[in-house]
């Protein structure tokens, strides 16, 4: 039991956190905890039917399919989260003002919600799959050894969810006056990290050239991703201990591009307001 | 609802969306070699055979057989794969040229017992 009950919660760690961190980063966003409670069953029955046919997508494209699935997943993780920052970004100050005064309304927020829910999907479908595969094993065993997957499975599931609880109980503690600045900075990376997974699931299907997929730095001796912290700052932060060359382009690219959009807003916005305040004169 | 979604892909994940394809379809293109194949099978939650030999320094196509009807997940820290392999079904993983030395691999599902290593020499 205590094996299936591990194996689950490694399985639905990493879409614990990241389903938190969105919840948080929603904060104040009208409809965000039902958007997200939808892309978690979403994601949910996107993980079944992966799972139902694991075995055609694992041996399309000659073998490839599996991961190029998963990097195409991610990659639609990287922009719902990319769009989520950069319209955080834009709408901060209204946010902070809704939150402290509830009567406030905060404008566009339907669009960001469907983001929202999308970003949720593909983070419980991600891995959602593999869970289900482990699970599907409980109805071929005798009854005993069924009862015992299944408690544990559940009891997997349950502390994945209660991952989710604490991210978000954590990030809210963060002072209204920083808290937009710094869940936008922690979905960045997170973004960030996502990205260079999705390079790595290319780089395994063997669609990356050898000649400039090399190690960059080795830092398993100081910090495994295999650890419990190394696998929190991976998810959170992108952390790899063995980074290749593509994969840290994949990951500055994005912090690069999510700053660059967010900027690019903030002035498309002030230039907005100074033509009104002009024609207005 | 709609007018949400149209407004969103107007906006500027638009260019994420297609840096990103860009940089999926450049990936694509480029063709690595396919390199020395061998294979291995899973049976009763156990590697058969639990030791591969391959050649250190070219690119290795291993076929990986769940002969269980069981789900199996292939992990390799030091080879940095993690593949889920549905029961009864078969995984194709693409391996990087190995630096002589030893590269323990466990079947993440049923570790006390699918336990192999992979030697290239």
């Amino acid at each position: 039991m205590l094996a299936a009950l591990v194996i689950l919660f490694r399985e639905v760690l990493e879409a614990g956190l990241i389903v938190g961190v969105i919840l948080a980063a929603a904060r104040g966003v009208p409809g965000c905890a039902r958007a997200v409670g939808l892309g978690v069953l979403a994601g949910f029955a996107g993980s079944i039917v992966v799972a139902i046919f694991a075995a055609e997508i694992s041996s399309a494209f000659d073998g490839r399919g599996l991961e190029l699935f998963t990097a195409a997943v991610l990659l639609l993780a990287v922009v719902m989260l990319t769009w989520h920052v950069v319209w955080m970004a834009d709408h901060a100050r209204e946010l902070t003002a809704h939150l402290r005064d509830l009567s406030r309304s905060v404008e566009g927020g339907a669009q960001s919600v469907v983001v929202l829910g999308i970003a949720t999907a593909t983070a419980v479908m991600r891995e959602g799959s593999e869970a289900v595969l482990f699970m599907s094993s409980i109805i071929l065993q005798n009854a005993d050894t069924a009862a015992n997957l299944a408690l544990g499975s559940a009891g997997g599931l349950a502390l994945g969810a209660a991952v989710s609880v604490a991210v978000y109980i954590g990030l809210s503690t963060i002072p209204l006056r920083w808290f937009f600045a710094a869940t936008g900075a922690l979905v960045t990376m997170l973004a960030a990290g996502l990205a260079a997974e999705a390079v790595h699931q290319l780089s395994n299907a063997g669609l990356v050239p050898t000649s400039i997929d090399v190690t960059l730095w080795d830092t398993s001796w100081l910090l495994s991703d295999d650890s419990f912290v190394g696998r929190l700052l991976r998810v959170l932060l992108g952390y790899r201990d063995r980074p290749t060359v593509p994969e840290a382009l994949a990951y500055a690219a994005t912090i690069a591009g999510i700053l660059l959009l967010s900027r690019h807003r903030k002035l498309q916005k002030l230039a907005a307001h100074a033509i009104s305040a002009r024609s207005s004169a | 609802m709609l007018s949400s979604i149209r407004q969103f892909f107007r906006g500027p994940s638009l260019a994420v969306a297609i840096g990103s394809a860009a940089l999926c379809a450049g990936a694509i293109s480029a063709h690595a070699a396919e390199g020395a194949e061998t294979s291995i099978a899973i049976k009763d939650h156990k590697f058969d055979p639990a030791q591969v030999k391959v050649s250190a320094g070219t690119p290795i196509r291993l076929t990986v057989n769940n002969l269980d009807a069981t789900a199996e997940e292939f992990e390799s820290k030091s080879l940095q794969v993690e593949k889920v392999i549905a029961g009864k079904g078969t995984a194709i993983i693409r391996l990087k040229p190995l630096a002589k030395g030893t590269y323990p691999f466990v079947g993440e599902y049923h570790e006390e017992t699918a336990k192999g290593v992979l030697v290239a020499e």
